[in-house]
């Protein structure tokens, strides 16, 4: 299947914006799929971590509705692994934060069921705000 | 007895606070007290990665203050602040990296702390509590034994935070040894598992507790086919994860069984022959308990 | 009988827009000379109601203060605008059945767990009380020092309006001052010996015979009463 795919002003200031986010290069992505191989994560993502590099660097903004994004739990193999010295977390970070910045949240707290949150440390409500909450 | 700084985290005093407690005692044993900070915040356990978020680096920012003016203050015999808890110490680690080389964020953060007595320049130096122990060397600890580990087959597991990324890491992180060689002084059977630096789903535990049990299946099982009787840890969210998510494993994998995972610190105070009333074997979901008596390792 | 006192007058800012006050009034007295009728944000204009909470700015000083309108004296070019009510979720929960241990937050005000610790609200509270302490006090778990911290708070609600997790601190702190009095203050020895003694009807007659007063003869055993605290 041939996928078209369109350069314009608007993908190339998404990806100057995701690129200014998240301090991180894209176009310097060798689409190798390293991090790919190392994501612990990858069974359960919609796109793989190469190819939300490649969407990026395309500027395609349906990147911003895949689950990916989100699954990403910044666990940095994929940092550690990179050949290019890329840290895809970070791009995942990024896009995560355009979201949450149009206060479009990730997580409800209160769809959570409440015996289920007491037994959690804390660590985990913090950390799960932090990272799916504006 | 030295006094060094210590900085617990959230968690350390409601969920996990045996292993603070464990910690503690087995610090006690090797002449060293932990001085808990006495006023501290919330680190924010995960690092802000964005370039322009600096909000969520004051909290951070404002712990290293705050441990820097207590040993000063105190005259500590060490300045250096000890954490625990993995997240803890990579988000201190990170935040403090970036306030040390990016001048301009470090003022800005200072100029919003204004509150605070004094400036923050970058100068606390945080380590975990395990890199203290590599100090005081493998061999002190060994003559610290009494109670030799010597049948129990202890596989440790790392994670993601006490390694990644390298440049706050404690260790290699793709071949960390440190458990390993903790362990071995405590002369345990070292059984090595080839995911113990896979991350076990940390707060997605939260939203989606089936990822984490499938994450955490894959982790202990294989501790389990190399031969592993218990895990070790570090940290109160992999504890919890690869402790309590074992309910959820049993329900999706029937032929499961269960393996106890406790904190490092658990299985020294064991070996040195410590108090047990403090190392807090009753607060796991997987009760080592059994495991340990039948290596004769408790007192009935 | 009235006296005429002669105050010198200085421009202030409420809403914007400027008015000429006499100087030393409070930001409450100055709003009403100004012409304002204030019927909600005043209340006891002691300092202790919590409902006149206003927010200022002084000239050539970013900062902005948060004060308690009865309690601050205008100054010249000062800008003004009366918070008197904070939207605040308030959790509904039974004492009887919660424990004085961190948990509660998390089907109470889970919100508290966003804390990012920037103090924000320690900078803006009137009454000067800790704020982000007892917050953090709270994801801690340690409810005493949360009650203890928060011991001051008289709810007005600037805290919750500024603050960048959202969190509505004042109702989680009020909630952790209830668990403390519940469960883990000392309990007063007097107290239980003195709830008896009501109960089999010591002071029965007593009651009678005040409700049975008055009202102006209540009114002056009220005030000739003799405060005796000790207990028999």
């Amino acid at each position: 299947m041939i996928k078209k795919i369109l350069i314009n002003d608007a993908s190339e200031a998404f990806c100057k914006k995701v690129n200014e986010l998240s301090g991180e290069t894209v176009s310097r992505c060798d689409q190798c799929g390293t991090c790919t191989g190392s994501c612990p994560m990858i069974i359960e993502m919609d796109i793989t971590p190469s190819q939300m590099m490649r969407l990026v660097l395309l500027g395609d903004e349906s990147v911003m509705e895949t689950k990916t994004i989100w699954i990403c739990a910044s666990c940095y193999s994929c940092t550690a692994r990179c050949p290019r010295g890329l840290d895809a977390s970070k791009v995942a970070e990024a896009l995560r934060q355009i979201k949450l910045r149009q206060a479009i949240d990730y997580m409800h707290m209160e769809d959570m069921d409440p015996e289920e949150l007491k037994k959690f440390p804390q660590m985990v409500l913090v950390a799960a705000y932090r990272k799916l909450t504006g | 007895m030295k006094r060094i700084p210590y900085y617990p985290g959230c968690s350390l005093q409601t969920k996990a606070k045996h292993f603070e407690t464990s910690a503690m005692a087995v610090a006690e044993a090797l002449d060293y007290e932990l001085v808990t900070l006495p006023r501290w915040n919330c680190c924010g356990a995960v690092h802000s990665l964005t370039t322009d978020d600096l909000m969520h680096h004051v909290a951070p920012v404002t712990t290293l203050l705050r441990s820097k003016e207590f040993s000063a203050e105190n005259h500590l015999d060490d300045s250096r602040l000890v954490v625990l808890c993995a997240m803890c110490l990579n988000v201190l680690k990170r935040t403090n990296k970036r306030v040390q080389e990016l001048l301009e964020d470090r003022t800005k953060i200072n100029d919003f702390m204004y509150l605070e007595n004094s400036k923050y320049d970058g100068s606390t130096i945080v380590i975990h509590f395990l890199e203290l122990l590599r100090e005081i060397g493998w061999e002190t600890l060994s003559q610290k034994v009494k109670h030799p580990l010597s049948n129990l087959a202890v596989s440790p597991y790392y994670g993601c935070l006490l390694l990644r990324p390298k440049e706050v890491g404690i260790d290699n992180p793709e071949a960390p040894t440190i458990q390993e060689d903790l362990l071995k002084s405590l002369d345990a059977k070292v059984i090595e598992n080839p995911l113990k630096n896979r991350c076990c789903g940390s707060y997605h535990t939260l939203v989606d507790k089936d990822v984490v049990a499938e994450l955490g299946y894959d982790i202990l099982i294989n501790a389990q086919k190399a031969g592993a009787e218990i895990i070790t840890t570090s940290c109160p969210l992999c504890a919890f994860n690869l402790d309590q998510r074992q309910e959820n494993i049993l329900k999706k994998h029937p032929d499961f069984t269960k393996i106890p995972v406790v904190y490092f610190t658990e299985l020294m105070m064991i070996a040195f022959d410590l108090p047990l009333e403090k190392a807090g074997l009753d607060m796991h979901y997987v009760d080592p308990r059994p495991l340990l008596l039948k290596k004769e390792m408790l007192h009935e | 009988m009235s006296e005429e006192i002669e105050a010198k007058l200085i421009p202030i800012f409420i809403l914007s827009r400027m008015h000429m006050v006499p100087e030393g009034s409070t930001i409450i007295t100055a709003m009403e000379y100004a012409g304002f009728k204030l019927k909600k944000g005043v209340g006891c204009r002691e300092g202790f109601c919590g409902a006149c909470a206003s927010l200022y700015r002084l000239e050539g000083d970013f900062k902005l203060h948060g004060s308690l309108g009865c309690q601050t004296v205008v100054q010249p070019n000062m800008q003004i605008v009366q918070i008197p009510y904070t939207p605040s979720p308030k959790a509904i929960y039974d004492l009887e059945t919660l424990n004085a241990e961190q948990e509660v937050f998390t089907n109470t005000y889970p919100e508290l767990y966003r804390c990012l610790a920037c103090n924000t609200c320690a900078k803006i509270c009137p009454q000067e009380i800790l704020v982000m302490d007892y917050v953090q006090a709270g994801i801690k778990g340690n409810l005493a020092l949360m009650a203890d911290l928060s011991f001051d708070c008289i709810m007005c609600g600037l805290c919750t309006t500024r603050c960048p997790a959202e969190i509505t601190q004042f109702n989680a702190a009020l909630l952790a001052r209830r668990l403390y009095g519940k469960y883990l203050n000392k309990k007063g020895r007097f107290l239980e010996y003195r709830i008896k003694q009501i109960l089999e009807g010591k002071f029965e007659e007593g009651y009678q015979e005040l409700m049975n007063l008055p009202k102006e003869a209540l009114t002056k055993r009220y005030f000739d009463r003799e405060l005796n605290f000790n207990i028999t």
